[in-house]
């Protein structure tokens, strides 16, 4: 599947023809968002939580250097190693030299959309190295050959059929060559697949929500369980997280985990969180031999001092995408890249550049739902806004719009003229409306009357209406 | 007794040019509050589309302008919530780093009021004298809903018109796609967003579909025309001052609507 975030706008149609995703849309529908609505009226401190959440967040970026540090010096103590890799590639390379060194020829994964940041999947293959995918949904879309379209829920777009046509035909090197419609049987089939992956993976990989400073300990959490099968297997365990993910204290950890699930999923907790501190200690029964955590800038550290910096508080629930109706009318894939829907929108410009992703932040109506549901509070459509500036004033916006908004801005500015123009148009669209009220096709607004009448104007502008009538009274 | 608080009107660019109808029922609205109303001359828009397309440097000078132009009233009211939020929400962080305007803009910010929730919350409106007979249905402006926290007040002047009976319509707190300049630049995405906006409508049987915001209004009634729906559409002010006579949006000429009023 061939996307990129420049080709916004013809993503967006396809998905908006494509009945099969409409239909997976409106199933989905709002579920999501009424069992977060549930979930937040069910803790009445809920907005209080996430006024303490902000203000962890906050406290941590102010003072990243420090956390970091102190997590690299408890991992360390308990005989971890930490990678620091500053771009895609460096993390990529440190990920496959670490693979090597264990032999590895199969790794299995947790969800980690670092993992998808970074293009890490396709780079182990390339390099020999079999990377599979544990979680249910990015085992579907691996299958699949194709990226997540939601941020905790990839698999989103996909219909049962689908899934059903994807065992079969990626099964039947198993021996399962039976086509299964029940959900029960397809979930049963994956976990017969996943086991022996599981006992032959010589090495795992997973994400990280957190990264403890106090303890050295990463966190993750789960649905599945496929994660700590993932990590406690295995000989090495690899943890792949983007330097923000740290926080101070494990109190604080608690505190994050409470807005988490019920804002993702509207649970209360996600079923499985897990806690990875070090490599397995001696008299330990199981876990890893390895410990790595290999820690992702990627221009993070640029953000921080900026306008967008407020995107780093984010703790990828995928609240702003639910609620949002751009992502729900036209789903992930659209936005092109790693990181869809509002979210993206915020973070997109800054890993792919303004021009690249043009659209992303352009396509909101700005409605603020995301801002409003998100438990970190972060401005999005603010900094979608900043985005829109940057792109203005480095001439990316297109020409056509720019010297549109500045004739207009000019003659907002002259009142006297203003009125002139106002006048004019309230008679032409008027007039264009005729006895009917209303256009159905005109000039150079073919982007309104596509779809929709354009209401005509009552014919005379306010402002002549009332100068007439002070005219009147004196 | 205390002399009447002096209310400058923002009239709105959509009202100036579509629908000046929703500022005399604003005015008429304003008045029967015990306010007296002025209209100044040197206003055009609040800046929004430049502040939206990202063209900062005209927002500022376009928000420079509505200080200037607002600077003497003891408040100022918009028939918008669009229009009220840019005024009392970005006009201060646009001239934020402003030496001559930054302080003028927050003590704006602080007279700014959309209508309905003015004259709710400032003006204690009660015993509104308006009849409409007839089902309607509200549609919540986003920026009114969520800027300006307005939800209460326009229901609670609607439950003041008699005869008018207020269905709610499903997902309320959904944008219809409008969104300025983004409903022309990606039509088809706010296409499907004002479909599911105006099946939401339609469901509830109202004949007629109000709002705060002309920008909605606008979108919701040319995709109801459109696909041929009965349902209607008004500004919530003409309903609230008994001016629904004339046609409603997009309406043809001398076609009332339904329900009629006094």
């Amino acid at each position: 599947m061939d996307l990129a975030a420049h080709r916004f706008k013809e993503q967006a149609r396809t998905a908006l023809q494509d009945r099969v995703l409409q239909d997976s849309f409106a199933r989905i529908g709002g579920k999501f968002g009424e069992a977060r609505s549930r979930a937040v009226a069910g803790l009445p401190e809920f907005d209080r939580l996430r006024d303490d959440a902000v203000a962890i967040k906050t406290h941590v970026l102010a003072n990243l250097d420090v956390y970091l540090e102190r997590f690299e010096a408890q991992v360390t103590a308990r005989g971890g190693i930490v990678h620091w890799c500053a771009t895609p590639a460096e993390a990529r390379e440190c990920i496959l030299a670490v693979a090597r060194a264990a032999g590895a020829r199969t790794v299995t994964k947790g969800k980690s959309m670092v993992a998808e940041e970074i293009g890490l999947n396709p780079f182990l293959e390339a390099n020999g190295v079999e990377p599979v995918e544990t979680d249910l949904g990015e085992y579907i879309i691996q299958l699949a050959d194709e990226p997540p379209s939601h941020i905790i829920a990839p698999a989103v777009h996909k219909t049962k059929s689908q899934v059903s046509d994807l065992f079969q035909l990626h099964h039947a090197r198993y021996g399962k060559t039976r086509r299964l419609t029940e959900g029960g049987d397809l979930v049963a089939e994956a976990r017969e697949v996943l086991r022996q992956k599981y006992l032959d993976a010589d090495m795992g990989i997973t994400g990280a929500n957190f990264l403890i400073a106090e303890t050295g300990s990463t966190v993750i959490v789960t649905n599945e369980g496929n994660g700590d099968l993932t990590q406690s297997l295995p000989r090495v365990h690899l943890v792949l997280a983007s330097i923000e993910k740290v926080v101070p204290t494990l109190e604080d950890v608690s505190t994050l985990l409470r807005v988490l699930a019920r804002s993702a999923t509207g649970q209360e907790m996600s079923v499985y969180t897990t806690f990875s501190t070090g490599p397995k200690r001696a008299g330990d029964l199981d876990g890893p031999e390895e410990f790595h955590v290999v820690l992702l800038d990627n221009g993070r550290s640029q953000l921080l001092a900026g306008p967008a910096a407020e995107v780093l508080r984010c703790i990828r629930c995928g609240a702003c995408l639910n609620h949002c109706p751009v992502y729900r009318a036209v789903g992930g894939h659209a936005y092109g890249w790693v990181y869809p829907g509002p979210i993206g929108a915020a973070i997109d410009p800054h890993f792919l550049g303004v021009e690249e992703a043009y659209h992303l932040p352009q396509a909101s109506s700005f409605c603020g739902r995301c801002e409003e549901v998100c438990p970190m509070k972060i401005p999005l459509p603010k900094i979608m806004r900043h985005w829109r500036e940057e792109a203005f004033r480095q001439n990316v916006t297109p020409a056509m719009q720019r010297h549109a908004v500045r004739a207009w801005a000019w003659l907002a500015a002259r009142p006297r003229l203003y009125r002139l123009a106002a006048r004019a148009a309230a008679r032409m669209l008027a007039a264009a409306g005729g006895r009917r009220g209303r256009i159905a096709r005109l000039p150079f607004a073919g982007g309104w009357t596509a779809g929709r009448d354009m209401p005509a104007p009552e014919g005379r502008s306010f402002h002549d209406l009332w100068a007439a009538r002070q005219g009147a009274r004196k | 007794m205390k002399q009447a608080p002096h209310v400058a009107l923002f009239v709105t660019c959509l009202v100036d040019v579509y629908r000046p109808s929703v500022g005399f029922a604003a005015i008429r609205l304003l008045e029967r509050a015990g306010c007296r109303v002025s209209v100044p001359a040197a206003q055009t828009c609040c800046g929004q589309p430049a502040y939206n397309s990202g063209d900062r440097r005209s927002a500022i000078r376009l928000a420079r302008a509505v200080v200037d132009a607002f600077a003497d009233a003891d408040y100022v009211v918009a028939p918008s919530g669009s229009c009220a939020g840019m005024l009392s929400k970005h006009l201060p962080a646009l001239l934020a780093d402003d030496p001559v305007y930054a302080e003028r803009a927050a003590a704006l910010a602080g007279r700014c009021h959309e209508l309905t929730a003015f004259l709710v919350d400032v003006c204690g409106m009660a015993g509104l004298e308006a009849r409409f007979d007839g089902r309607v249905t509200y549609h919540d402006s986003c920026s009114a809903l969520r800027e300006g926290g307005v939800a209460a007040q326009p229901r609670q002047l609607m439950a003041q018109v008699a005869g008018l009976d207020l269905v709610e319509a499903a997902e309320r707190e959904a944008c219809c796609g409008f969104g300025g300049t983004f409903c022309v630049k990606y039509p088809e995405i706010s296409v499907a967003m004002v479909d599911r906006k105006v099946d939401a409508i339609a469901a509830t049987g109202a004949e007629l579909v109000l709002a705060g915001d002309l920008g909605c209004l606008l979108n919701i009634a040319g995709r109801l025309s459109r696909r041929g729906l009965p349902c209607r559409a008004r500004h919530v002010a003409e309903v609230l001052a008994g001016l629904t006579d004339g046609p409603p949006i997009g309406g043809p000429a001398g076609g009332g609507s339904p329900g009629g009023s006094r």
